[in-house]
């Protein structure tokens, strides 16, 4: 039971970083068809962010509270991430708009080894670690030894995942920008014969999926400690099964999937085999593409016109 | 235009509406558009006057639809050009084709079926910056009231003429100068054709709405329009009053007898 319950929380915490992950994946699936398969370095490239932000706040400027400095390193991880996102899309991929469905995925593949490469050679290659911050944990239960503990860092990563979540959902559901990203999302030529910039709409996807990214990045950062340039491709891949298994396309979806990815992968480890742990995750994918293409809130392909 | 037979010198001159002015407010001017490199139209010659509701006829395939989607550069004309208000819009954006308030019904309806009624009269909306929303809703619920009580339904669940309604209902939201239907009729009941029929000309009369209309419906079209153009494998092979259009045998026999309906 404790057992449980600890991994309980740790898979959650896991799975609300590949939930933020898997939005981005998501969103900009449902705009142009396009799996972005460099959006897991996208996330890898905002935990470089943050961790630069993050040294420059504590050393340089000298910033005792981590709240304040987590505050600062989230907003500018998100504005530079969703900037290089910007920019990848504008570079990468609108110049194939129109070409066959397989170019942007391709150019995005080689966006993926691009950043990688790029991060390992001006970073260097090893892992990048930051001094822990926000080590205090609450100790739920005591039995004979074993505590099950809720660490401080961990309700910052579900409290923040759930504050941006919503204030996401109000964006997509309520405003008008959000409409525009989803008339785009439904029906390109008909939203630019009612006036929407499509372009700008799929910009803006793009921004909106690398800012929460960020966010990921950020609590990735504070979560684990240390920064890698290979961190992109796991995560990212992990995010896109969480994606898939809650149905593609789908918003809720890609958060029920990254939860439930979460969940499995810290359960598998504590009850099975950690080092099956990434196998036991990737099945999932496999299981849930040959048996529910549609994923669990994906819509079926019939529609009525 | 040399292949095709006018009933006057100059047929846009010869029955427009008096008043209206002698620049036409839309002209399309010798546009030729491809697939690929099959020639979907062939060099049109079409004018919209303001205050008119003009029609364009034509069997399955004759390159109606693509003629109103050429005017929204969707796919673009390769030849000739399309002008607005004076302005030659032949490679201007889309969207920004739509914020100069021309507002189309397309072919097929095109609601957003994950979106409610609501929100699909919302996105009509966006070009006018919502400043006179409710006072557009209201009007469009007076014109359909079926709307009004389907509006938190998703689009995609309403039936033809719902959906049809809607997507009339969607164009008139932006506050268009300029409306474009196309085939309004389409797949819908008689009673609802009459309906939306008489919606158009009340639009026409009482708010002076400038109408471009495409129709396979000949019948009810050119009685309702003032001017009538006959598109035949993407060329203008005839043009002239609705009535007298209504008259020439060709037409009836090409596109009314048998489907008097």
């Amino acid at each position: 039971m404790d057992i449980f319950v600890q991994q309980l929380i740790n898979g959650l915490t896991l799975g609300s970083i590949y939930g933020l992950i898997a939005i981005g994946y998501t969103m900009v699936f449902g705009i142009i068809g396009m799996v972005n398969f460099a959006h897991g370095d996208v996330f890898m490239v905002s935990t470089f962010i943050a961790l630069i932000c993050f040294l420059l706040l504590t050393t340089v400027i000298g910033i005792t509270s981590i709240f304040l400095a987590l505050a600062i390193v989230l907003v500018v991880a998100m504005f530079f991430t969703a900037l290089t996102n910007w920019a990848i899309e504008r570079v990468a991929y609108r110049p194939l708009r129109g070409s066959f469905r397989l170019a942007p995925m391709i150019s995005a593949i080689g966006m993926s080894i691009f950043l990688a490469n790029f991060v390992q050679v001006s970073q260097g290659p090893r892992n990048k670690p930051i001094p822990p911050m926000v080590t205090d944990v609450i100790v739920l239960m005591d039995n004979n030894g074993y505590q099950v503990t809720l660490a401080w860092k961990q309700i910052i990563i579900m409290v923040s995942t759930a504050v941006l979540l919503g204030a996401f959902w109000y964006l997509v559901q309520k405003t008008s920008l959000g409409r525009a990203q989803r008339a785009c999302e439904q029906d390109r030529k008909m939203a630019a014969l009612l006036g929407i910039n499509v372009d700008q709409t799929i910009s803006l996807t793009f921004v909106i999926g690398a800012a929460l990214a960020a966010v990921a990045g950020v609590m990735y950062l504070m979560y684990y400690g240390v920064a890698h340039f290979a961190d992109g491709f796991v995560p990212g891949v992990k995010a896109f099964t969480a994606a898939v298994l809650g149905g593609i396309g789908s918003l809720p979806g890609a958060v029920l999937g990254g939860l439930l990815i979460g969940l499995i992968e810290v359960f598998w480890s504590a009850y099975f085999s950690i080092e099956y742990k990434d196998v036991a995750a990737f099945s999932i994918l496999a299981i849930t593409l040959i048996f529910m293409p549609q994923g669990l809130l994906g819509r079926p392909e019939v529609e009525k016109v | 235009m040399s292949a095709s037979d006018t009933l006057a010198p100059d047929p846009a001159a010869a029955s427009q509406p008096a008043g209206s002015g002698a620049v036409p407010m839309l002209s399309v001017r010798g546009v030729k558009t491809f697939y690929g490199n099959i020639m979907a139209l062939k060099g049109v010659d079409v004018d919209v006057y303001q205050g008119e509701i003009v029609t364009l006829i034509g069997s399955n395939g004759a390159g109606k639809s693509t003629l109103m989607m050429t005017i929204f550069g969707q796919p673009r004309a390769r030849e000739g050009a399309v002008i607005y208000e004076g302005r030659d819009i032949t490679k201007v954006p889309t969207h920004e084709i739509a914020q100069l308030r021309i507002a189309q019904s397309p072919e097929g309806r095109r609601i957003f079926p994950r979106m409610t009624v609501f929100e699909n009269l919302q996105m009509g909306a966006a070009v006018d910056g919502f400043a006179h929303f409710d006072d557009d809703l209201r009007k469009v619920f007076d014109l359909f009231p079926r709307l009004k009580e389907r509006i938190n339904q998703r689009g995609g669940t309403l039936s033809g003429g719902e959906q049809q309604m809607l997507a009339i209902g969607r164009a008139l939201m932006s506050r268009p100068r300029l409306l474009m239907l196309d085939e309004p009729s389409l797949g819908l009941a008689p009673l609802i054709v009459k309906l939306i029929f008489d919606a158009i000309r009340e639009l026409n009369r009482s708010e002076g709405l400038t109408v471009f209309l495409v129709e396979q419906n000949a019948f009810h079209a050119l009685k309702l329009a003032h001017r009538g153009y006959v598109l035949v494998n993407g060329a203008v092979t005839l043009s002239g009053s609705g009535h007298e259009l209504l008259e020439r045998p060709e037409v009836r026999a090409a596109y009314l007898e048998g489907g008097k309906h």
